[in-house]
């Protein structure tokens, strides 16, 4: 019916723990850095959190909540989301840091 | 498109389950019968908010206040707003109208997800159960206005964390919405129903769905934060602790602007499916239509700050929201065009819903044009926080959306419950609700102009005597409402049997039976053609 919709076929061609035991180390790794930052000032904070914790959010949500196998659909759903988030941001920003 | 009637099923009033009367309606998955769950409770708080508002209109009706206390006075915009807001508006058209027509105008049996419709229903009434009681508990009815502005409602000692909480719990109700309409536009259309052949409501629909699931969770994470702050302190919107009171502003207009476009868009969407049935004639610019849902759901998400414009805001931003302001007025005026265009050299046929749908464009422009003003930051700095912000979005809002819904309720009525109303009586509504309606905000757009601050409890007396013509407006439009809704519900009792298709209407709901039988369709249709496709008159 649809591409987006699983089947267990779909599910076979998932990865196994190791892959996601790597990107689970990786998230540490950046749990550290994000620590590490956060003791340099804040502004290094404020970017090191910006940068940061959505490339942590995006590994998730790529690999242990399978993004990566979804369809297109799925896909430019959560851009178009992401998409808006970064426009509220910027916009928001054009107040904050210009004030 | 063929006509699909069904004589095998029941009417979708019929139960037919095991559960009988109030609880086989308050367990039904059918879409029909959500929509008219909402319909039922929805006009049932737009009462008690419309009553609220008579009240506030009486404490004006003298320079010297007797009949409430000041703050009785500030709980009753603060109820008014919220219950109008958030219990009327915004689920407004989506819930009642969407829920019932949107499978019908895309050719599906129902939504796509049935049981989370009726349990968004259910979070509806819960959010609205814990609304009212927040005006009984804790330390009194919440003082701030629907806005909760921080850091008022941080320190207030009014019961703002149980509202604030309904307004969470309500935003559940309109996501979860939100995700089946746009699943089910996605995945249900029927054969043939390709994008461009959906029905213009059914557009917006699913634009209002988009901004709906983009911007309630922001509101529902602001409200937690209040509710945070007032119980632990955390000082996110606090200078003393690092945090900015703006934020909460931006925040809170981050949904609550779209928010006026979640109201507005299925409103639109409906006058786009009244105006070329009874014009006879397919719609004037269809595509136009729309792209200008989507393109009102994208712009309009990025206007929010306008509402901010004397707080301090960098120049900057004052600059980009004054501009995206502006541009967001260009796709709403390219619906009226095309409404308009769409009448002219049509073959117009005079019923009450077409009545109300001009009505409607007639004071969204007055509200739509008045909002454009505000929009220019010199006029901003001068009404802001004046009676010309009230008379503008009663104008968007009322005469807008209300006046939407009530055509839509007038379009749709006969199909809904099978019965007619008495034309006449509408018409008879008509005149006190019109009449009443401009007495009752055009004035306040001029006690805006002339200084006139809103939310207070007295006025000066060169203000008086346009809060007199006001209050009187309020008993005309509250007269009128009685009518109108009077006349309706007679109707589902005592009304004359309606047809099948009573006014000619070409798009699916009027292929099936008045009341739709209880899955729509008895099969699903092939559609081969636009929405609007009126062959006789083309010919001509």
């Amino acid at each position: 019916m649809s591409e987006t919709l699983h089947s267990p076929e779909t599910h076979a061609e998932h990865p196994g723990y190791g892959t996601f035991i790597k990107v689970w180390v990786v998230l540490l790794i950046l749990t550290g850095c994000l620590v590490g930052v956060s003791h340099l000032g804040q502004t290094a904070a404020v970017w090191g959190l910006l940068t940061l914790t959505p490339l942590k959010a995006g590994l998730v949500f790529y690999f242990f909540m399978h993004l990566k196998y979804e369809g297109p659909l799925f896909k430019i759903v959560i851009l178009v989301t992401l998409g808006t988030l970064l426009i509220f941001f910027a916009l928001l920003f054009s107040d904050v840091a210009f004030r | 498109m063929s006509t699909h009637a069904s004589t095998a099923q029941p009417s979708y009033l019929v139960d037919t389950g095991a559960r009988k009367g109030l609880m086989a309606w308050l367990t039904s998955t059918d879409h029909k019968r959500v929509g008219l769950l909402y319909l039922y409770s929805m006009v049932s708080f737009f009462f008690v908010g419309a009553g609220i508002g008579l009240v506030m209109r009486l404490v004006q009706l003298t320079t010297f206040q007797k009949l409430i206390s000041a703050q009785t006075y500030n709980a009753l915009f603060t109820l008014h707003g919220v219950i109008m807001i958030f219990l009327f508006v915004v689920p407004g058209l989506p819930a009642v109208f969407g829920n019932f027509f949107l499978p019908i105008l895309i050719g599906a049996k129902d939504v796509a997800f049935p049981r989370l419709n009726l349990a968004s229903w259910y979070f509806y009434m819960a959010g609205a159960i814990l609304a009212i009681l927040a005006l009984f508990t804790g330390g009194g009815a919440p003082d701030t206005g629907w806005t909760f502005y921080a850091p008022f409602s941080l320190k207030t000692g009014t019961n703002i964390s149980l509202a604030v909480f309904a307004a969470f719990i309500l935003g559940f109700s309109s996501m979860l919405t939100a995700i089946n309409f746009i699943t089910t536009i996605h995945r249900l259309r029927a054969p043939g129903m390709t994008w461009f052949r959906m029905p213009l409501m059914s557009w917006a629909l699913y634009s209002t769905a988009w901004i709906q699931l983009l911007a309630t969770p922001i509101l529902a994470i602001t409200l937690v934060l209040v509710i945070l702050e007032r119980f632990f302190g955390i000082g996110i919107f606090d200078p003393a602790k690092g945090g900015d009171p703006l934020l909460y502003q931006h925040l809170f207009w981050i949904y609550s602007h779209p928010a006026v476009y979640i109201m507005i868009l299925p409103a639109m969407g409906a006058i786009s499916e009244i105006i070329p049935t009874f014009a006879r004639r397919t719609i004037f610019g269809y595509k136009a239509i729309a792209f200008s849902s989507m393109s009102i759901a994208g712009v309009g998400s990025l206007v929010w700050a306008h509402h901010m414009f004397t707080s301090g805001l960098s120049g900057l931003a004052l600059m980009t929201f004054s501009l995206l302001t502006m541009i967001v007025a260009v796709p709403s005026a390219i619906k009226v065009f095309n409404w308009v265009s769409t009448l002219y050299k049509g073959s117009i046929d005079f019923q009450p819903p077409l009545f109300f749908a001009l009505s409607f464009i007639f004071l969204f422009c007055i509200g739509g044009l008045t909002g454009v003003m505000q929009g220019a930051l010199a006029i901003n700095v001068h009404i802001h926080d004046t009676y010309f912000i009230v008379g503008h979005f009663h104008y968007v809002m009322f005469g807008g959306t209300g006046f939407a819904f009530f055509a839509a309720l007038l379009y749709w009525f006969p199909k809904m419950f099978g019965k007619m109303y008495s034309k006449k009586a509408i018409y008879a509504s008509w005149y006190p609700m019109f009449i009443g309606f401009n007495m009752l905000y055009f004035g306040m757009l001029i006690l805006g102009m002339m200084g006139m601050p809103r939310r207070y409890y007295v006025h000066l007396p060169q203000y008086h005597s346009l809060h007199v013509v006001a209050t009187v407006g309020s008993w005309l439009l509250v007269l009128g409402l009685l009518i109108f809704f009077g006349t309706l519900l007679y109707a589902i009792f005592k009304g004359p049997k309606a047809e099948d298709n009573p006014w000619g209407g070409v798009t699916l709901e009027w292929t099936i039976p008045s009341p739709p039988p209880l899955e729509n369709f008895e099969e699903i249709p092939i559609v081969t053609h636009g929405p609007y496709h009126f062959e006789p008159q083309e010919g001509k």
